[in-house]
């Protein structure tokens, strides 16, 4: 449970002589579910593997057993496969992006899953609030993009590929050297996981911040009003985070197949 | 609120938990394999079925539109033939026709000049004959006339015969000037 759950159920309103208590981090903190050792399982973690079920789960579900007319899950399933398919692969990769679909695929839906249950009632937690589940998979990205440029154009040309510019005026290249550098190897990566992290952070915090003045605010005295207004607020945020969290795992696999187009291009 | 920080819950955001790095992990290779190695391909298979399946469909109208369209053009071809040949019959028809009866003409006028032919020839010889019957008749008149008249008997045959030739000769000739 966290902190501010705790605290909004002991009954702390702004007339019973209690200060407001404003979220913040520790409202990502969980205490352990369980612990095996000194190793704890927390909720995160636990809708990290109900995301996980309920991705395989539907997409089994779904192509399991695919048939040439579909069925309506199956149709629904094609949607998606095609949305990734046809608007991030084909689109940003061209015909060589088939191969990476289901990499593009898994990453996009697992995100999508996990940062729906920021607004899905019991689990009302953005998983990849958690900086550790962005790292893990914007790691993953980075691997495969390094991976490929090596690949694709060997050792020397690969790393010409991350940190060279053509035709540039002599003076400048070491500083381009070190940008470019630092842009492809370091900052994509720390970027691409930041940004999803920081958007699922901001978005729960704000959820959490209108819901907990809401309850705080509830008295039988003017401040309900305002209370009200708070509680539309939370709604409206939540709405508004549904669509953010789309947004944010299709930005975070088109950011991934940008990568993988530039390592498998011919410079940049 | 402090309670639970003493607790030591809230750290810096950034610092990723190593047990949640690889549930995190984990549960995406999980969705990753199962996707990828099955469930993807069995979809993209699928699709492109679909799609040879639908294509096939074309492919087969297109096929049938052109069987349809080469069918009606031989059609036509026979057709146009056919009159061809109906047109080329007629005419001959008519050559033939035409010749028939150019030649039943050109037969009934040689029959013609030849029955015309015919009757002038025997008009003619009828004529000489005649001409030569009367010129003896006319020669003997007029030689026994002369006798009676002179009389003597111009016995004389063969002199008789000159002078009747010459005179009639002279007869001939003077018809002949006033013709």
């Amino acid at each position: 449970m966290s902190a501010h759950t705790l605290l909004a159920e002991s009954g702390c309103h702004i007339n019973a002589h209690c200060a407001f208590p404003a979220p913040g981090l520790n409202s990502f903190d969980f205490k352990p579910i369980f612990s095996i050792g000194s190793v704890d399982f927390t909720k995160p973690m636990l809708l990290a593997v109900i995301c996980m079920l309920i991705v395989v789960g539907f997409f089994w579900a779904a192509f399991s057993k695919p048939k040439l007319v579909p069925g309506k899950l199956q149709l629904v399933g094609e949607i998606g496969y095609n949305f990734i398919a046809r608007s991030i692969a084909r689109e940003v990769i061209g015909k060589k992006g088939d191969k990476y679909v289901p990499f593009l695929a898994s990453i996009f839906f697992f995100v999508w899953l996990m940062n729906i249950m920021s607004i899905i009632p019991l689990a009302q937690f953005p998983v990849a609030s958690r900086f550790a589940f962005p790292v893990g998979l914007a790691l993953l990205v980075w691997i495969t993009y390094m991976f490929l440029t090596f690949k694709t154009h060997g050792f020397r040309r690969g790393v010409k590929n991350l940190v060279w510019l053509d035709n540039l005026p002599k003076p400048i290249v070491p500083l381009i050297v070190l940008l470019e550098f630092l842009q492809n190897v370091i900052l994509r990566p720390f970027t691409l996981a930041v940004r999803l992290w920081a958007n699922m952070f901001a978005g729960h915090m704000l959820i959490v911040v209108f819901s907990v003045a809401s309850w705080y605010l509830l008295t039988p005295s003017i401040m309900s009003a305002v209370a009200g207004s708070s509680f539309v607020l939370a709604a409206g945020m939540t709405a508004f985070e549904l669509l953010i969290q789309f947004l944010q795992a299709y930005i975070f696999t088109l950011l991934a197949s940008i990568y993988i187009s530039g390592a498998l291009e011919e410079g940049h | 609120m402090i309670a639970f920080l003493a607790e030591g819950g809230a750290q810096n955001p950034l610092i990723p938990d190593t047990t949640e790095l690889i549930v995190g992990l984990l549960c995406f290779f999980i969705v990753f394999g199962v996707l990828g190695k099955k469930l993807l391909p069995n979809i993209q298979k699928t699709l492109e079925e679909r799609r040879d399946a639908i294509e096939g469909g074309l492919e087969r109208a297109e096929k049938a539109q052109e069987d349809a369209t080469r069918t009606l053009e031989q059609y036509k071809a026979q057709l146009a033939e056919a009159r061809h040949e109906a047109n080329r019959l007629r005419q001959e028809a008519q050559e033939q026709g035409a010749t028939l009866i150019a030649e039943m003409r050109s037969e009934g006028q040689r029959q013609r000049e030849e029955i015309v032919a015919a009757g002038h020839t025997q008009i003619e010889s009828d004529r000489r004959q005649a001409a030569q019957a009367l010129r003896q008749d006319v020669g003997q008149l007029a030689t026994e006339l002369a006798g009676k008249l002179v009389g003597e008997s111009l016995e004389d045959h063969a002199r008789q015969s000159r002078v009747i030739d010459r005179f009639l000769d002279e007869l001939e000739e003077k018809a002949e000037a006033a013709r």
